[in-house]
């Protein structure tokens, strides 16, 4: 089984859309993976019916027993994440701060602190047109989004039986969760656009995705809007060796079909055309059918 | 006056907005503006100056193998799997540990000291007489980009009126960011995926406990469910900027459409009276 994920750097590339579209297109059993947690978007195009969900336990945070707190504030001193603040007279925990570490209920004269499971998300499973769908909803606020990342592709993962490719739907930036997503994947497609946002963060999301060794390939959405920019990333991509596997044409019947809640390709447009090439150049380099 | 931007979904112009309301208000008044956004930092790109970098550490475990006994605590402790106690040493992963000093504290032989490790920068410039930027910069491969966003806000602690800068998102880099913020602009984009993750981004900001309001960015005059999901919510639609070939030219490019095109200033200094109390 091939794993390919479709990420960006920076945020709004097109991703979803773009991942969306290879899923309608590919013909090849798979199972396909959301793994912006953050803000999960690729169910939206893709009519999912769920069949599974479940909660997400992420690292512990702590608890303070008043009961048992003799007051003396030492864990507030040892915490280095300013997790524990005093409120109504008394030490209390805050929960978005609390990075589970341990170190309150270690330094605890009197076992006062406690460290309990905590849900930080829900993590589903749906049935699409295209093959099973793994994603996932972060709670607002909540830490352990590259292991809310790593629960969804372990549950793709665990329905791939049969299947050829597993396509997952990153997140945007170069931290925690990008990195979940890419390790052990075998091939990236990175989403741009022609902005000088867009190809600095290309660059940096290059850097951090040559360190897992996998294989980089560059889509270029929108790459009419600006063509004199367009043309310094295909030169960034000739000098780094990187194959510019598509380039999509600035298309009202993008947002359109997004607004319809459907991939793009379900449709004749010229950005489905390109999106139906950016199949077929993409697959052959992967050796799929 | 503390400002964040900040958006639940990627790309819908958190940058725009802030960098086009720095500029505008730095004609007039001194703003310090800090791009939090650190894994993908870009407001440097819109104001292009000589930046004096000063480097983020944290502090990461290193073992004194004359005084270990391989006795596994800290490596037991260690919820991050940054220690692990094998046959004849302790091996350390420094780019999974949280730096919470557990393992100092837990080593009965006193074998585990910390040392500053670089996790990312801070650059800071003046590139117009009254504006200040720091940005936060994680490098490549880190995973610690609150402790970046923590060492940016600090830097800017002091200034009348600062501006922050957001990542997409909802997690701890964006309450890293929020936090002590007097007001959170949320960007969105009139699609079903901007008003999705726009609902998730005011969830964030009630959540801290800040007033929101709301810019809506390429809009294609399509804004009804956005407006509507604004008004149900008693989040104010500050401003509107509609999509044109023109406008996205000049940001793809670095540029600024509060310098570069008529009525942007003035739009931005009235989002700003809208913003203050």
């Amino acid at each position: 089984m091939i794993r390919l994920a479709v990420v960006s750097g920076k945020g709004g590339t097109g991703k979803t859309m773009v991942a969306a579209a290879l899923a309608d297109t590919s013909g090849v059993p798979q199972v396909l993976a959301d793994c912006d947690v953050d803000a999960a978007n690729l169910s939206l195009l893709l009519e999912p019916r769920r069949l599974t969900t479940e909660e997400f336990r992420g690292l512990a945070a702590a608890r303070i027993d008043l009961g048992v707190c003799r007051d003396c504030g030492i864990c507030a001193d040892r915490c280095r994440f300013g997790a524990i603040v005093r409120r109504d007279d008394a030490w209390r925990v805050d929960p978005l701060h609390c990075e589970g570490c341990g170190v309150c209920a270690y330094v605890c004269p009197t076992g006062a602190v406690s460290m309990e499971p905590r849900v930080s998300g829900r993590i589903c499973t749906s049935a699409t047109d295209r093959g099973f769908l793994a994603h996932a909803r972060l709670f607002p606020g909540s830490g352990n989004s590259g292991l809310l990342v790593t629960g969804v592709k372990k549950r793709a993962v665990a329905l791939s039986e049969g299947a050829d490719l597993l396509l997952a739907d990153g997140p945007p930036g170069i931290g925690c969760p990008l990195i979940a997503t890419v390790s052990g994947m075998d091939a990236v497609l990175a989403v741009t656009e022609p902005g000088v946002s867009a190809l600095h963060d290309l660059t940096r999301l290059v850097t951090v995705c040559r360190r897992f060794g996998v294989r980089i390939f560059v889509v270029i959405n929108r790459f009419d809007l600006v063509e004199d920019i367009c043309a310094r990333i295909e030169d960034y991509c000739e000098r780094e060796g990187i194959r510019v596997a598509g380039k999509i044409p600035f298309d009202p019947a993008v947002v359109d079909a997004v607004r319809e809640g459907r991939p793009v390709t379900r449709g004749d447009s010229p950005a489905a055309e390109a999106l139906r090439a950016l199949r077929d150049t993409l697959f052959a380099e992967l050796g799929l059918p | 006056m503390k400002i964040a931007i900040a958006s639940g979904k990627g790309g819908t112009g958190k940058s725009t907005v802030a960098a086009n309301l720095a500029w505008a208000l730095a004609r007039s008044r001194d703003v310090a503006l800090v791009d939090c956004d650190v894994e993908e930092p870009n407001l440097h790109l819109f104001f292009p100056a000589a930046t004096t970098d000063v480097p983020v550490t944290t502090p990461v475990p290193v073992i004194d193998p004359a005084r270990c006994t391989l006795c596994g605590e800290c490596g037991k402790f260690c919820r991050f799997g940054a220690l692990a106690v094998v046959k004849d040493c302790v091996l350390t992963f420094p780019h999974l540990c949280h730096s919470c000093g557990g393992c100092t504290l837990v080593c009965p032989q006193g074998a585990v000291r910390e040392v500053p490790r670089t996790i990312g920068r801070i650059a800071c410039s003046r590139p117009l007489s009254r504006l200040v930027l720091i940005s936060g910069v994680l490098n490549e491969g880190e995973v610690q980009a609150p402790a970046v966003i923590r060492a940016a806000k600090a830097r800017a602690e002091g200034h009348p009126l600062v501006i922050y800068d957001a990542s997409p998102g909802i997690a701890c880099p964006v309450i890293e960011t929020l936090e002590g913020s007097d007001f959170c602009l949320l960007v969105t984009e009139s699609t079903p995926f901007g008003l999705h993750d726009l609902r998730l981004a005011a969830e964030v900001a009630e959540e801290v406990g800040i007033p929101a309001g709301v810019v809506i960015n390429r809009s294609d005059g399509e804004d009804a469910a956005t407006v509507a999901f604004c008004r149900e919510r008693g989040l104010p639609v500050l401003m509107t900027i509609p999509f044109s070939r023109e406008i996205a030219a000049v940001q793809n490019r670095g540029g600024l459409i509060a310098a570069l095109l008529p009525g942007w200033e003035e739009r931005f200094i009235d989002l700003f009276a809208g913003v203050s109390p």
